[in-house]
């Protein structure tokens, strides 16, 4: 019961995760340096409760902040290129972020981030977030920004014409995407009790792309199915657990082969209010 | 000294430009980034790896052996990763080859193991002598082998019959196509070459670093990109030099910053960074008007 309790936390803080990369997709910006937003709010957020007593709350919010105020700065160059230049603008700072934690005394340097308080109801906070989450993005998508989003990743020079403003839409979508990375990764820092700068490596950064773009990318249902399955799945199969990994990177190439839009679809939205409406 | 350093970061520079070069020449053709041409590379390093163990054979013939291998693992991944993905959705192609870098990592990890494995030494290292500098003919050779491979694919690529294909594939498919090019072929052929060139790279790797692990295929992927964007997207002379230029800036780096501060990795993604604000199109010119 334990160990699905531990499951269900991590799958939670990667539904934050997967999340906190499709806002900025949602306006065309792709995002390897998602990990990095993270390790930006796991080390912000622990050297709030370690170094200064304050409490997990605002200790997790200073380190979304942090992250976002980070989001922004570099939000700003990124509105100028996009494409495979704005991929390799957030790898390259994915990869800043990690040397940088890695170089720095402070918090452990290479050694890792110790004695990091162990916060009891972590899977109530993660599901919370989730949660307020789930009503954000709801919102969202009828507010006049969401569909601007929405028509800035459709057709940026469209949505130009039409009026949109770009520059704040991108960047907003940008530095909120930062801010939600943050907070899961102060709950992340609170749950482990130790974080390293390996943590929040490239390739966990594609993972939360994989989530997302497994689950759908066509509304924010995608991002958490996808989460959830991914890290559920493994877990019950043992011998899948061995090759997880691979499992993964096959699942990817067919699933760009079959469905390139991820399972659930706007299709999928749609069938099943149907069904509901039905049963009702 | 100071010579001593510019061969090292030749060398090590022309290591980035193969890989560079590969990355190019496959944004080239279908505007894709290949993630995991760095698994490419790891996986030719471990071929050199293992064709010199079990047989001992020379490195001339290792390394072509390598690279044939590693050529038809190109191929693989353009027929089962890239051919089969539908054109409608531009982010599918790279994700699926995100997907075989997780793929090849990991199998690299299960049958070789997750630590490094040391690379013997195929070259019997007579050291070269000049003036009072000790420089191993190792490096030479591997500066040699690279700058030679560069110059037979700029001369495929400038005067060949393939070569004027590829160039007209990176121009616009549709009109390559109906001037009678083959267009897959092409687009497969050029997997082949990048994927070969990767492999020598990963060679040349195991031989000067001494030591492969299933890791390295990231590092050296990501110094392939900065040297890419340094040198202009789909400009593969821009990616030879940029390459060098890579290698001895990080050399001097790595003799101007102390030791104590692990900083090299910075240095090249801040150079990315700084080349992707305030010039995108490279130092020497993009030849592709839309990234």
């Amino acid at each position: 019961m334990d160990y699905l309790f531990s499951v269900a936390t991590v799958a939670g803080i990667y539904i934050i995760m997967a999340l906190s990369f499709y806002l900025p997709f949602m306006t065309g910006q792709i995002s390897l340096g998602q990990a990095g937003f993270m390790a930006v709010g796991a080390y912000a957020s622990a050297v709030c409760t370690v170094k200064f007593g304050i409490p997990y709350i605002p200790s997790v919010l200073i380190g979304g902040i942090v992250a976002g105020i980070v989001g922004f700065v570099l939000g700003v160059p990124a509105l100028r290129i996009k494409g495979i230049y704005l991929l390799l603008l957030t790898l390259g700072f994915g990869e800043i972020v990690r040397v940088i934690f890695i170089n720095l005394n402070y918090v452990g340097a290479a050694a890792g981030f110790p004695n990091i308080p162990y916060q009891q109801h972590t899977l109530l906070y993660a599901y919370g977030t989730v949660l307020i989450l789930i009503i954000f993005f709801h919102r969202l998508r009828q507010s006049r920004l969401g569909r601007a989003f929405q028509a800035i990743g459709n057709d940026e020079g469209a949505a130009e014409i039409i009026g949109i403003n770009i520059t704040a839409a991108k960047l907003t979508a940008f530095s909120v995407g930062a801010f939600i990375a943050g907070i899961g990764g102060g709950i992340f820092a609170h749950y482990q009790e130790y974080i390293e700068p390996l943590m929040f490596g490239v390739m966990q950064g594609v993972e939360f792309i994989v989530f997302t773009i497994f689950g759908g990318i066509q509304i924010f249902w995608g991002p958490i199915f996808g989460a959830f399955v991914l890290t559920f799945l493994p877990e019950f199969f043992r011998v899948i657990q061995n090759w997880r990994m691979e499992l993964y990177g096959v699942l990817l190439i067919v699933m760009m082969i079959i469905r390139p839009r991820g399972v659930i679809g706007l299709d999928t939205i749609q069938r099943l209010k149907k069904i509901f409406t039905k049963v009702r | 000294m100071v010579l001593q350093q510019l061969i090292n970061g030749l060398m090590l520079g022309a290591t980035y430009s193969l890989v560079a070069i590969g990355y190019t020449l496959i944004f080239g053709v279908l505007r894709l980034l290949h993630f995991a041409h760095g698994e490419v590379l790891m996986a030719g390093s471990f071929m050199g790896l293992y064709i010199i163990l079990w047989t001992g054979l020379p490195l001339y013939i290792t390394l072509p052996l390598a690279m044939v291998v590693t050529g038809a693992l190109g191929l693989l991944i353009e027929l089962f990763a890239i051919r089969p993905i539908r054109k409608d959705f531009h982010l599918a192609p790279l994700l699926s080859t995100i997907g075989v870098t997780i793929i090849l990592q990991n199998l690299a990890i299960k049958l070789f193991g997750g630590y490094g494995t040391k690379f013997p030494d195929p070259l019997t290292t007579a050291n070269l002598r000049i003036g009072p500098y000790m420089i191993s003919s190792a490096k030479i050779l591997i500066l040699g082998i690279s700058l030679f491979l560069m110059v037979i694919l700029y001369f495929v690529i400038a005067k060949t019959k393939v070569g004027r294909a590829m160039r007209a594939v990176s121009e616009s498919h549709l009109t390559a196509g109906f001037l009678g090019v083959n267009v897959d072929r092409i687009v497969l052929l050029t997997f082949g070459i990048a994927s070969a060139l990767a492999g020598a790279a990963g060679v040349m790797v195991g031989i000067s670093f001494h030591a492969v692990s299933p890791f390295i295929g990231l590092t050296f992927a990501l110094k392939g990109l900065v040297v890419m964007l340094l040198g202009g997207l789909g400009n593969v002379v821009g990616a030879m030099i940029g390459g060098l230029i890579l290698g001895v800036a990080e050399v001097i780096s790595i003799v101007l910053i102390p030791p104590e501060i692990n900083l090299q990795d910075v240095f090249s993604f801040g150079i990315m960074i700084l080349i992707l604000i305030f010039k995108p199109e490279g130092l020497f010119g993009s030849r592709i008007g839309q990234g």
